[in-house]
Protein backbone atom coordinates (compact mmCIF):
# COMPACT_ATOMS: atom_id res chain seq x y z
CA UNK A 1 0.00 0.00 0.00
CA UNK A 2 1.98 2.79 -1.23
CA UNK A 3 0.47 6.29 -2.17
CA UNK A 4 -3.03 8.09 -1.58
CA UNK A 5 -6.13 6.28 -2.92
CA UNK A 6 -6.70 7.91 -6.18
CA UNK A 7 -9.96 5.75 -6.38
CA UNK A 8 -11.92 4.82 -3.58
CA UNK A 9 -14.90 2.76 -3.80
CA UNK A 10 -17.34 2.44 -1.03
CA UNK A 11 -20.31 0.20 -0.66
CA UNK A 12 -21.09 0.73 -5.07
CA UNK A 13 -24.63 -0.85 -5.76
CA UNK A 14 -25.98 -0.41 -8.93
CA UNK A 15 -29.57 -2.24 -10.52
CA UNK A 16 -31.16 -2.70 -13.42
CA UNK A 17 -34.89 -3.40 -13.44
CA UNK A 18 -34.31 -4.13 -9.56
CA UNK A 19 -31.61 -6.57 -9.95
CA UNK A 20 -28.24 -5.48 -8.41
CA UNK A 21 -25.36 -6.30 -10.94
CA UNK A 22 -23.01 -4.39 -8.13
CA UNK A 23 -23.77 -4.90 -4.95
CA UNK A 24 -22.21 -3.79 -2.15
CA UNK A 25 -18.61 -3.56 -3.79
CA UNK A 26 -15.51 -1.73 -2.00
CA UNK A 27 -12.10 -1.27 -3.16
CA UNK A 28 -9.61 1.55 -3.06
CA UNK A 29 -6.24 2.00 -5.65
CA UNK A 30 -3.43 4.00 -4.86
CA UNK A 31 -1.54 6.02 -6.81
CA UNK A 32 1.25 4.26 -8.70
CA UNK A 33 -0.28 1.21 -8.73
CA UNK A 34 -2.10 -1.41 -11.30
CA UNK A 35 -4.85 -2.70 -10.16
CA UNK A 36 -7.45 -5.26 -12.05
CA UNK A 37 -10.79 -6.47 -11.61
CA UNK A 38 -11.08 -9.86 -12.73
CA UNK A 39 -14.48 -11.80 -13.63
CA UNK A 40 -16.43 -14.10 -16.44
CA UNK A 41 -18.69 -12.28 -18.87
CA UNK A 42 -21.47 -10.54 -16.79
CA UNK A 43 -19.87 -10.05 -13.13
CA UNK A 44 -20.49 -6.19 -13.45
CA UNK A 45 -16.81 -5.10 -14.26
CA UNK A 46 -17.79 -2.50 -16.91
CA UNK A 47 -21.01 -1.33 -14.76
CA UNK A 48 -18.17 -0.40 -12.10
CA UNK A 49 -16.12 0.85 -14.43
CA UNK A 50 -18.62 2.98 -15.97
CA UNK A 51 -19.96 4.33 -12.36
CA UNK A 52 -16.25 5.30 -11.71
CA UNK A 53 -15.85 7.73 -14.59
CA UNK A 54 -19.55 9.05 -13.44
CA UNK A 55 -21.18 7.81 -16.44
CA UNK A 56 -23.94 5.73 -15.01
CA UNK A 57 -25.21 6.75 -11.65
CA UNK A 58 -24.71 4.40 -8.81
CA UNK A 59 -28.12 3.29 -6.45
CA UNK A 60 -25.85 3.57 -3.62
CA UNK A 61 -22.72 4.04 -2.17
CA UNK A 62 -19.92 6.72 -2.30
CA UNK A 63 -17.17 7.24 -4.84
CA UNK A 64 -14.27 9.07 -4.84
CA UNK A 65 -12.15 9.62 -8.39
CA UNK A 66 -8.49 11.71 -7.79
CA UNK A 67 -10.00 13.51 -4.54
CA UNK A 68 -13.22 14.90 -6.03
CA UNK A 69 -16.93 13.15 -5.64
CA UNK A 70 -18.59 11.03 -8.42
CA UNK A 71 -20.86 11.33 -9.89
CA UNK A 72 -21.34 14.78 -8.45
CA UNK A 73 -17.81 16.45 -9.70
CA UNK A 74 -17.54 13.69 -12.41
CA UNK A 75 -16.27 16.23 -15.70
CA UNK A 76 -13.68 17.80 -13.69
CA UNK A 77 -12.16 14.36 -11.95
CA UNK A 78 -12.25 13.24 -16.21
CA UNK A 79 -9.84 15.58 -16.81
CA UNK A 80 -6.73 14.13 -14.65
CA UNK A 81 -8.39 10.16 -16.29
CA UNK A 82 -7.77 8.69 -19.83
CA UNK A 83 -10.25 5.80 -20.53
CA UNK A 84 -9.80 2.88 -23.15
CA UNK A 85 -13.38 1.59 -23.62
CA UNK A 86 -14.42 -2.45 -24.33
CA UNK A 87 -15.57 -1.28 -28.06
CA UNK A 88 -13.08 0.99 -30.05
CA UNK A 89 -15.11 4.28 -30.05
CA UNK A 90 -12.43 5.61 -32.72
CA UNK A 91 -13.85 8.61 -34.97
CA UNK A 92 -14.05 7.18 -38.63
CA UNK A 93 -14.39 10.50 -39.78
CA UNK A 94 -10.72 11.59 -39.37
CA UNK A 95 -7.07 10.22 -39.52
CA UNK A 96 -4.58 8.91 -37.19
CA UNK A 97 -3.49 12.05 -35.97
CA UNK A 98 -6.57 13.78 -36.58
CA UNK A 99 -8.13 11.21 -33.69
CA UNK A 100 -5.28 12.63 -31.21
CA UNK A 101 -5.52 16.31 -31.71
CA UNK A 102 -9.79 16.20 -31.87
CA UNK A 103 -9.86 14.11 -28.65
CA UNK A 104 -7.01 16.47 -27.01
CA UNK A 105 -9.75 19.90 -27.66
CA UNK A 106 -11.87 17.94 -25.72
CA UNK A 107 -9.87 18.26 -22.87
CA UNK A 108 -9.26 22.22 -23.52
CA UNK A 109 -6.21 21.30 -24.98
CA UNK A 110 -5.49 23.99 -27.78
CA UNK A 111 -5.09 22.59 -30.94
CA UNK A 112 -1.42 23.87 -31.46
CA UNK A 113 0.18 21.82 -27.82
CA UNK A 114 -2.28 19.07 -29.21
CA UNK A 115 -0.35 18.78 -32.77
CA UNK A 116 2.83 19.27 -30.52
CA UNK A 117 2.40 16.04 -28.85
CA UNK A 118 1.08 13.95 -31.47
CA UNK A 119 4.57 12.71 -32.45
CA UNK A 120 5.25 11.34 -28.80
CA UNK A 121 1.80 9.47 -28.61
CA UNK A 122 2.27 8.06 -31.94
CA UNK A 123 6.21 6.61 -31.10
CA UNK A 124 4.43 5.39 -28.01
CA UNK A 125 1.90 3.83 -30.09
CA UNK A 126 4.26 2.49 -32.44
CA UNK A 127 2.17 4.04 -35.25
CA UNK A 128 5.14 6.91 -35.91
CA UNK A 129 3.78 6.34 -39.90
CA UNK A 130 0.63 5.85 -39.58
CA UNK A 131 -0.61 9.82 -38.96
CA UNK A 132 -2.17 9.91 -42.09
CA UNK A 133 -3.71 6.42 -42.41
CA UNK A 134 -7.26 6.60 -42.12
CA UNK A 135 -9.15 4.43 -39.42
CA UNK A 136 -10.83 1.85 -41.24
CA UNK A 137 -6.93 0.87 -42.54
CA UNK A 138 -5.81 0.42 -39.35
CA UNK A 139 -5.67 -3.52 -37.68
CA UNK A 140 -7.43 -4.40 -34.33
CA UNK A 141 -4.04 -4.38 -32.84
CA UNK A 142 -3.29 -1.05 -34.15
CA UNK A 143 -6.86 0.63 -33.08
CA UNK A 144 -6.41 -0.54 -29.68
CA UNK A 145 -2.83 1.30 -29.43
CA UNK A 146 -4.26 4.56 -31.15
CA UNK A 147 -7.16 4.03 -28.33
CA UNK A 148 -4.41 3.82 -25.46
CA UNK A 149 -2.51 6.60 -27.52
CA UNK A 150 -5.87 8.83 -27.25
CA UNK A 151 -6.57 8.01 -23.80
CA UNK A 152 -3.61 9.85 -23.18
CA UNK A 153 -3.74 13.44 -24.79
CA UNK A 154 -4.36 14.34 -21.43
CA UNK A 155 -1.10 13.26 -20.10
CA UNK A 156 -3.73 11.57 -17.11
CA UNK A 157 -2.96 10.69 -13.49
CA UNK A 158 -5.34 7.79 -13.90
CA UNK A 159 -6.22 5.18 -16.77
CA UNK A 160 -9.09 3.01 -17.31
CA UNK A 161 -8.75 -0.28 -19.23
CA UNK A 162 -11.87 -2.09 -20.23
CA UNK A 163 -10.44 -5.42 -21.37
CA UNK A 164 -8.00 -3.77 -23.31
CA UNK A 165 -6.39 -6.64 -25.29
CA UNK A 166 -9.61 -8.35 -26.09
CA UNK A 167 -10.41 -9.73 -29.37
CA UNK A 168 -5.98 -9.03 -29.98
CA UNK A 169 -3.44 -11.83 -31.47
CA UNK A 170 -0.52 -12.25 -29.29
CA UNK A 171 1.80 -10.43 -30.79
CA UNK A 172 -0.54 -7.45 -30.32
CA UNK A 173 -0.78 -8.56 -26.74
CA UNK A 174 1.97 -8.44 -26.08
CA UNK A 175 2.71 -4.60 -27.56
CA UNK A 176 -0.25 -3.31 -25.72
CA UNK A 177 1.27 -5.32 -22.33
CA UNK A 178 4.65 -3.10 -23.07
CA UNK A 179 3.17 -0.04 -23.45
CA UNK A 180 0.64 -0.34 -20.19
CA UNK A 181 4.38 -1.68 -18.28
CA UNK A 182 6.16 1.43 -19.30
CA UNK A 183 2.84 3.57 -18.08
CA UNK A 184 3.01 2.31 -14.83
CA UNK A 185 7.01 2.59 -14.46
CA UNK A 186 6.28 6.19 -15.37
CA UNK A 187 4.25 6.45 -12.35
CA UNK A 188 0.61 6.25 -14.08
CA UNK A 189 -2.20 4.67 -12.08
CA UNK A 190 -4.04 1.98 -13.93
CA UNK A 191 -7.28 0.20 -13.45
CA UNK A 192 -8.23 -2.67 -16.10
CA UNK A 193 -10.61 -5.40 -16.40
CA UNK A 194 -9.92 -8.17 -17.93
CA UNK A 195 -10.61 -11.89 -17.70
CA UNK A 196 -7.24 -13.01 -19.24
CA UNK A 197 -4.99 -14.08 -16.19
CA UNK A 198 -1.94 -14.00 -18.01
CA UNK A 199 -2.82 -10.52 -18.96
CA UNK A 200 -3.41 -9.53 -14.69
CA UNK A 201 -0.76 -11.55 -13.52
CA UNK A 202 2.06 -9.64 -15.52
CA UNK A 203 0.67 -6.73 -15.05
CA UNK A 204 -1.55 -5.84 -11.81
CA UNK A 205 -0.18 -5.25 -8.57
CA UNK A 206 -2.92 -6.39 -6.41
CA UNK A 207 -6.41 -7.69 -8.43
CA UNK A 208 -10.00 -8.57 -7.49
CA UNK A 209 -11.99 -11.14 -8.38
CA UNK A 210 -15.77 -10.11 -8.59
CA UNK A 211 -18.54 -12.59 -9.71
CA UNK A 212 -22.20 -11.63 -9.59
CA UNK A 213 -21.51 -7.77 -8.91
CA UNK A 214 -19.14 -8.74 -5.38
CA UNK A 215 -15.84 -8.97 -4.66
CA UNK A 216 -15.13 -12.38 -4.14
CA UNK A 217 -10.63 -12.21 -3.42
CA UNK A 218 -8.60 -9.28 -3.56
CA UNK A 219 -4.68 -9.31 -2.87
CA UNK A 220 -1.28 -9.81 -5.18
CA UNK A 221 -1.46 -12.09 -7.90
CA UNK A 222 0.88 -14.42 -6.05
CA UNK A 223 -0.75 -13.96 -2.70
CA UNK A 224 -3.85 -14.98 -4.11
CA UNK A 225 -2.47 -18.17 -5.38
CA UNK A 226 -0.52 -18.69 -2.64
CA UNK A 227 -3.13 -18.20 -0.41
CA UNK A 228 -6.45 -20.01 -2.22
CA UNK A 229 -5.40 -22.92 -4.19
CA UNK A 230 -2.85 -25.59 -3.86
CA UNK A 231 0.68 -25.38 -5.11
CA UNK A 232 0.43 -28.16 -7.94
CA UNK A 233 -1.58 -29.08 -10.56
CA UNK A 234 -1.34 -32.71 -12.58
CA UNK A 235 -3.86 -32.21 -15.51
CA UNK A 236 -4.66 -36.10 -16.93
CA UNK A 237 -6.40 -36.86 -20.64
CA UNK A 238 -7.40 -39.69 -22.35
CA UNK A 239 -9.97 -42.31 -22.68
CA UNK A 240 -11.51 -43.35 -19.94
CA UNK A 241 -9.92 -40.49 -17.52
CA UNK A 242 -13.16 -40.19 -15.34
CA UNK A 243 -13.52 -43.74 -14.21
CA UNK A 244 -9.32 -44.03 -13.70
CA UNK A 245 -9.34 -40.67 -11.82
CA UNK A 246 -12.69 -41.59 -9.19
CA UNK A 247 -11.08 -44.58 -8.47
CA UNK A 248 -7.00 -43.79 -8.66
CA UNK A 249 -6.53 -40.05 -8.07
CA UNK A 250 -9.19 -39.33 -5.70
CA UNK A 251 -7.73 -40.98 -2.85
CA UNK A 252 -4.43 -39.14 -3.06
CA UNK A 253 -5.31 -35.75 -4.46
CA UNK A 254 -6.72 -32.62 -2.14
CA UNK A 255 -8.79 -31.68 -4.76
CA UNK A 256 -10.09 -32.94 -8.55
CA UNK A 257 -11.85 -31.34 -10.95
CA UNK A 258 -13.39 -33.63 -14.29
CA UNK A 259 -14.49 -31.61 -16.82
CA UNK A 260 -14.80 -33.67 -20.58
CA UNK A 261 -11.59 -35.97 -20.97
CA UNK A 262 -10.28 -34.15 -18.44
CA UNK A 263 -8.91 -34.49 -14.80
CA UNK A 264 -7.46 -31.45 -12.88
CA UNK A 265 -5.71 -32.98 -9.93
CA UNK A 266 -4.84 -30.03 -7.03
CA UNK A 267 -2.47 -31.25 -4.12
CA UNK A 268 0.89 -30.21 -2.42
CA UNK A 269 3.24 -33.35 -3.22
CA UNK A 270 2.33 -35.02 -6.47
CA UNK A 271 4.43 -37.82 -5.62
CA UNK A 272 1.69 -40.66 -4.90
CA UNK A 273 -0.50 -39.55 -7.94
CA UNK A 274 2.55 -39.46 -10.25
CA UNK A 275 3.88 -43.11 -8.58
CA UNK A 276 -0.02 -44.42 -9.65
CA UNK A 277 -0.04 -42.79 -13.16
CA UNK A 278 3.00 -44.71 -13.82
CA UNK A 279 1.04 -47.92 -14.01
CA UNK A 280 -1.46 -46.21 -16.38
CA UNK A 281 0.13 -45.45 -19.41
CA UNK A 282 -2.44 -45.14 -21.84
CA UNK A 283 -3.04 -41.37 -20.37
CA UNK A 284 -1.79 -38.32 -20.83
CA UNK A 285 0.01 -36.06 -18.31
CA UNK A 286 0.93 -32.34 -17.60
CA UNK A 287 2.20 -31.24 -14.36
CA UNK A 288 2.33 -27.80 -13.62
CA UNK A 289 2.40 -24.84 -11.17
CA UNK A 290 -0.83 -23.75 -10.00
CA UNK A 291 -2.04 -20.48 -11.70
CA UNK A 292 -4.29 -17.06 -10.98
CA UNK A 293 -6.44 -19.47 -13.86
CA UNK A 294 -6.81 -21.98 -10.99
CA UNK A 295 -7.71 -19.80 -8.85
CA UNK A 296 -10.50 -18.09 -10.81
CA UNK A 297 -11.95 -21.48 -11.69
CA UNK A 298 -11.91 -22.51 -8.65
CA UNK A 299 -13.61 -19.12 -7.31
CA UNK A 300 -16.35 -18.90 -10.39
CA UNK A 301 -16.78 -22.38 -11.12
CA UNK A 302 -16.34 -23.84 -14.59
CA UNK A 303 -19.55 -23.45 -16.13
CA UNK A 304 -20.34 -21.33 -18.93
CA UNK A 305 -21.58 -17.81 -18.54
CA UNK A 306 -23.07 -16.03 -21.27
CA UNK B 1 -22.71 29.07 -19.97
CA UNK B 2 -20.00 27.21 -20.96
CA UNK B 3 -19.00 26.82 -24.50
CA UNK B 4 -18.16 23.05 -24.50
CA UNK B 5 -20.40 21.99 -27.01
CA UNK B 6 -18.63 24.39 -29.74
CA UNK B 7 -15.96 21.85 -29.11
CA UNK B 8 -18.21 19.40 -30.84
CA UNK B 9 -19.56 22.09 -33.26
CA UNK B 10 -15.83 22.16 -34.21
CA UNK B 11 -15.67 18.07 -34.83
CA UNK B 12 -18.55 18.32 -37.07
CA UNK B 13 -16.82 21.31 -38.76
CA UNK B 14 -13.33 19.38 -39.17
CA UNK B 15 -15.23 16.15 -41.08
CA UNK B 16 -17.58 18.62 -42.97
CA UNK B 17 -14.78 20.60 -44.20
CA UNK B 18 -13.24 17.65 -45.94
CA UNK B 19 -16.03 16.99 -47.71
CA UNK B 20 -16.52 20.48 -48.65
CA UNK B 21 -16.65 20.16 -52.62
CA UNK B 22 -19.33 17.40 -52.59
CA UNK B 23 -21.78 18.90 -49.82
CA UNK B 24 -21.54 22.53 -51.75
CA UNK B 25 -22.25 20.75 -54.92
CA UNK B 26 -25.03 18.99 -53.16
CA UNK B 27 -26.29 22.09 -51.70
CA UNK B 28 -26.54 24.06 -54.97
CA UNK B 29 -27.10 21.74 -57.71
CA UNK B 30 -30.27 19.80 -55.98
CA UNK B 31 -32.21 23.11 -55.17
CA UNK B 32 -31.39 24.30 -58.31
CA UNK B 33 -32.71 21.37 -60.13
CA UNK B 34 -35.99 21.47 -58.23
CA UNK B 35 -36.45 25.03 -58.33
CA UNK B 36 -36.09 25.49 -62.07
CA UNK B 37 -37.90 22.09 -63.17
CA UNK B 38 -40.85 22.61 -60.82
CA UNK B 39 -40.27 26.56 -61.00
CA UNK B 40 -40.48 26.56 -65.20
CA UNK B 41 -42.13 23.50 -65.57
CA UNK B 42 -44.47 23.77 -63.17
CA UNK B 43 -44.94 27.57 -63.26
CA UNK B 44 -45.96 27.32 -67.07
CA UNK B 45 -49.02 25.98 -65.60
CA UNK B 46 -49.69 27.81 -62.86
CA UNK B 47 -49.08 30.98 -64.16
CA UNK B 48 -48.95 33.75 -61.72
CA UNK B 49 -49.17 33.19 -57.52
CA UNK B 50 -50.42 36.12 -55.72
CA UNK B 51 -49.52 38.10 -58.70
CA UNK B 52 -46.55 36.97 -59.32
CA UNK B 53 -44.44 34.24 -61.25
CA UNK B 54 -44.87 31.00 -59.58
CA UNK B 55 -40.84 30.40 -59.39
CA UNK B 56 -40.99 33.04 -57.15
CA UNK B 57 -43.78 32.18 -54.37
CA UNK B 58 -41.93 28.65 -54.94
CA UNK B 59 -38.67 29.99 -54.53
CA UNK B 60 -39.59 31.51 -50.91
CA UNK B 61 -40.92 27.97 -49.77
CA UNK B 62 -37.74 26.48 -51.28
CA UNK B 63 -35.73 28.66 -48.66
CA UNK B 64 -37.57 27.41 -45.94
CA UNK B 65 -38.04 23.56 -47.53
CA UNK B 66 -34.29 23.57 -47.95
CA UNK B 67 -33.45 24.87 -44.64
CA UNK B 68 -35.26 22.32 -42.84
CA UNK B 69 -34.49 19.14 -45.21
CA UNK B 70 -30.59 20.06 -44.10
CA UNK B 71 -31.17 20.14 -40.68
CA UNK B 72 -33.18 16.97 -40.68
CA UNK B 73 -30.98 14.95 -42.30
CA UNK B 74 -27.75 16.19 -40.42
CA UNK B 75 -29.34 15.79 -37.12
CA UNK B 76 -31.55 12.43 -37.91
CA UNK B 77 -28.52 10.67 -40.37
CA UNK B 78 -25.66 12.10 -39.82
CA UNK B 79 -26.43 12.40 -36.19
CA UNK B 80 -27.55 8.85 -35.17
CA UNK B 81 -24.39 7.26 -36.84
CA UNK B 82 -22.36 9.71 -34.76
CA UNK B 83 -24.53 8.06 -31.86
CA UNK B 84 -24.95 4.70 -32.70
CA UNK B 85 -22.90 3.51 -35.58
CA UNK B 86 -19.29 5.00 -35.03
CA UNK B 87 -19.96 5.74 -30.74
CA UNK B 88 -18.61 8.54 -31.44
CA UNK B 89 -20.96 10.53 -28.64
CA UNK B 90 -19.60 7.90 -26.09
CA UNK B 91 -16.35 8.52 -27.33
CA UNK B 92 -16.32 12.30 -26.39
CA UNK B 93 -18.27 11.66 -23.15
CA UNK B 94 -15.17 9.51 -21.65
CA UNK B 95 -13.54 13.11 -22.39
CA UNK B 96 -14.25 15.94 -19.53
CA UNK B 97 -17.68 16.44 -22.18
CA UNK B 98 -21.58 15.96 -20.95
CA UNK B 99 -24.33 14.81 -22.80
CA UNK B 100 -25.46 18.05 -22.93
CA UNK B 101 -22.50 19.31 -24.52
CA UNK B 102 -22.93 16.62 -27.40
CA UNK B 103 -26.68 17.36 -27.97
CA UNK B 104 -26.22 21.35 -27.85
CA UNK B 105 -23.31 20.67 -30.37
CA UNK B 106 -25.54 18.37 -32.80
CA UNK B 107 -28.22 20.61 -32.36
CA UNK B 108 -25.74 24.43 -33.41
CA UNK B 109 -24.16 22.32 -36.17
CA UNK B 110 -26.93 20.83 -37.96
CA UNK B 111 -28.48 24.69 -37.50
CA UNK B 112 -25.66 25.92 -39.19
CA UNK B 113 -25.83 23.92 -42.15
CA UNK B 114 -29.20 24.04 -42.48
CA UNK B 115 -28.50 27.89 -42.49
CA UNK B 116 -25.80 27.24 -45.23
CA UNK B 117 -28.52 24.81 -47.44
CA UNK B 118 -30.89 27.99 -47.14
CA UNK B 119 -28.50 30.21 -48.38
CA UNK B 120 -27.56 28.42 -51.26
CA UNK B 121 -31.26 29.08 -52.47
CA UNK B 122 -31.02 32.88 -51.61
CA UNK B 123 -28.21 32.18 -53.88
CA UNK B 124 -29.88 31.13 -56.28
CA UNK B 125 -32.68 33.54 -56.08
CA UNK B 126 -30.15 36.63 -56.61
CA UNK B 127 -29.20 34.68 -59.75
CA UNK B 128 -32.11 33.87 -61.16
CA UNK B 129 -33.04 37.93 -60.20
CA UNK B 130 -35.80 36.81 -58.46
CA UNK B 131 -34.81 38.89 -55.94
CA UNK B 132 -32.81 42.28 -55.54
CA UNK B 133 -30.29 44.73 -52.85
CA UNK B 134 -30.03 44.04 -49.65
CA UNK B 135 -33.40 43.66 -48.21
CA UNK B 136 -34.20 39.77 -48.59
CA UNK B 137 -30.63 39.30 -46.72
CA UNK B 138 -32.84 39.80 -43.65
CA UNK B 139 -34.30 36.18 -44.09
CA UNK B 140 -30.88 34.72 -42.73
CA UNK B 141 -31.48 34.84 -38.91
CA UNK B 142 -34.86 33.39 -39.94
CA UNK B 143 -32.90 30.31 -41.53
CA UNK B 144 -30.99 29.81 -38.53
CA UNK B 145 -34.29 30.15 -36.40
CA UNK B 146 -35.70 27.45 -38.81
CA UNK B 147 -32.68 25.39 -38.95
CA UNK B 148 -32.16 25.22 -35.08
CA UNK B 149 -36.48 24.44 -34.95
CA UNK B 150 -36.21 20.94 -37.07
CA UNK B 151 -33.05 20.40 -35.54
CA UNK B 152 -34.13 20.62 -32.07
CA UNK B 153 -37.36 18.15 -33.10
CA UNK B 154 -35.54 16.13 -35.15
CA UNK B 155 -32.87 15.49 -32.45
CA UNK B 156 -35.19 14.21 -30.50
CA UNK B 157 -36.31 11.10 -33.36
CA UNK B 158 -32.67 10.65 -33.38
CA UNK B 159 -32.67 10.14 -29.49
CA UNK B 160 -35.30 7.68 -29.86
CA UNK B 161 -34.10 5.82 -32.63
CA UNK B 162 -32.93 2.37 -32.95
CA UNK B 163 -32.28 2.06 -36.49
CA UNK B 164 -32.09 4.51 -38.96
CA UNK B 165 -36.05 2.85 -40.19
CA UNK B 166 -37.15 4.71 -37.82
CA UNK B 167 -36.86 7.67 -39.58
CA UNK B 168 -39.21 7.03 -42.21
CA UNK B 169 -42.41 7.50 -39.84
CA UNK B 170 -40.95 10.98 -39.46
CA UNK B 171 -41.08 11.42 -42.97
CA UNK B 172 -43.99 9.61 -43.64
CA UNK B 173 -45.97 10.64 -40.69
CA UNK B 174 -44.48 14.08 -39.60
CA UNK B 175 -42.60 15.88 -42.69
CA UNK B 176 -43.94 15.01 -45.88
CA UNK B 177 -47.52 15.86 -44.55
CA UNK B 178 -46.70 19.26 -43.11
CA UNK B 179 -44.65 20.58 -45.81
CA UNK B 180 -47.83 19.84 -48.50
CA UNK B 181 -49.59 21.71 -45.19
CA UNK B 182 -47.78 24.73 -44.88
CA UNK B 183 -47.70 26.77 -48.01
CA UNK B 184 -44.34 26.02 -49.41
CA UNK B 185 -45.35 24.48 -52.62
CA UNK B 186 -48.36 26.19 -52.73
CA UNK B 187 -50.39 29.24 -50.82
CA UNK B 188 -51.69 28.58 -47.76
CA UNK B 189 -55.27 30.43 -48.63
CA UNK B 190 -56.17 27.87 -51.07
CA UNK B 191 -56.88 25.37 -48.37
CA UNK B 192 -59.64 24.99 -46.55
CA UNK B 193 -60.21 26.54 -43.29
CA UNK B 194 -60.01 23.54 -40.81
CA UNK B 195 -56.91 22.55 -42.57
CA UNK B 196 -55.26 25.80 -42.18
CA UNK B 197 -55.63 25.84 -38.61
CA UNK B 198 -53.53 22.83 -38.19
CA UNK B 199 -50.78 24.37 -40.62
CA UNK B 200 -50.46 27.24 -37.95
CA UNK B 201 -49.90 24.72 -34.84
CA UNK B 202 -47.10 23.70 -36.74
CA UNK B 203 -43.36 25.37 -37.18
CA UNK B 204 -43.20 25.01 -41.14
CA UNK B 205 -46.23 27.64 -42.05
CA UNK B 206 -44.69 30.62 -39.24
CA UNK B 207 -41.36 29.88 -41.48
CA UNK B 208 -42.80 30.26 -44.88
CA UNK B 209 -44.66 33.13 -43.24
CA UNK B 210 -41.16 35.32 -42.45
CA UNK B 211 -39.01 33.64 -44.85
CA UNK B 212 -41.45 35.47 -47.59
CA UNK B 213 -42.29 38.47 -45.93
CA UNK B 214 -38.43 39.06 -45.37
CA UNK B 215 -37.11 37.85 -48.81
CA UNK B 216 -40.07 38.47 -51.11
CA UNK B 217 -41.82 41.81 -49.22
CA UNK B 218 -44.72 39.81 -48.33
CA UNK B 219 -47.36 40.74 -45.80
CA UNK B 220 -47.07 38.91 -42.69
CA UNK B 221 -49.38 38.19 -40.50
CA UNK B 222 -48.11 37.08 -37.20
CA UNK B 223 -44.53 37.93 -37.29
CA UNK B 224 -43.49 37.83 -33.70
CA UNK B 225 -46.05 34.63 -32.88
CA UNK B 226 -43.95 32.76 -35.72
CA UNK B 227 -41.06 33.96 -34.32
CA UNK B 228 -41.97 32.56 -31.00
CA UNK B 229 -43.27 28.91 -32.26
CA UNK B 230 -40.01 28.75 -33.93
CA UNK B 231 -37.93 29.43 -30.91
CA UNK B 232 -40.50 27.05 -29.17
CA UNK B 233 -40.42 24.36 -30.87
CA UNK B 234 -36.80 24.28 -31.26
CA UNK B 235 -36.11 24.40 -27.39
CA UNK B 236 -39.01 21.74 -26.17
CA UNK B 237 -36.56 19.59 -29.17
CA UNK B 238 -33.44 20.02 -27.90
CA UNK B 239 -34.40 19.95 -24.25
CA UNK B 240 -36.16 16.51 -24.51
CA UNK B 241 -33.65 15.00 -26.66
CA UNK B 242 -31.27 15.99 -24.15
CA UNK B 243 -33.23 13.95 -21.39
CA UNK B 244 -33.62 11.09 -24.16
CA UNK B 245 -29.97 11.21 -24.57
CA UNK B 246 -28.85 11.24 -21.53
CA UNK B 247 -31.21 8.32 -20.28
CA UNK B 248 -29.86 6.70 -22.61
CA UNK B 249 -26.50 6.66 -22.52
CA UNK B 250 -26.03 6.55 -19.09
CA UNK B 251 -27.91 4.11 -18.73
Amino acid sequence: MSGAAVLDVRGLRKLYGGRAVVDNLSFAVHAGECFGILGPNGAGKTTTLRCCLGLTNPDGGTLELGGLPVPASARLARYRVGVVPQFDNLDPDFTVTENLVMYARYFDIAARDARARVPALLEFAGLTDRGASRIDALSGGMKRRLTLARALVNDPDILFLDEPTTGLDPQARHLIWDGLKRLVAGGKTLILTTHFMDEAERLCDRLCVMDSGAIIAEDTPHGLIARLIEPVVVEVYGEGVREWAQSHARPVVERLELTGETAFCYMHDPAPLLERLGQAPELRVLRRAANLEDVFIKLTGRDIRD
Amino acid sequence: MNRRFLYFVERNFLVWRKLLIPSLVANLADPLIYLVGLGFGLGALVGTVDGRPYITFLAGGMLCYSTLNSATAEALYSGFSRLKVQRTWEGVLHAPMTVTDVVLGEWVWAAIKAVLSGSAILLIMYGLRLVHGFAPLTVLPVLLLLGLCFAGVALVMTTLARSYDFFTYYFTLALTPMSFLSGVFFPLHNLPAALQTVAWCLPLAHGASLARGLALGDPMPWPWLSVLVLVTYGLAGVTIASRLAYRRLTK
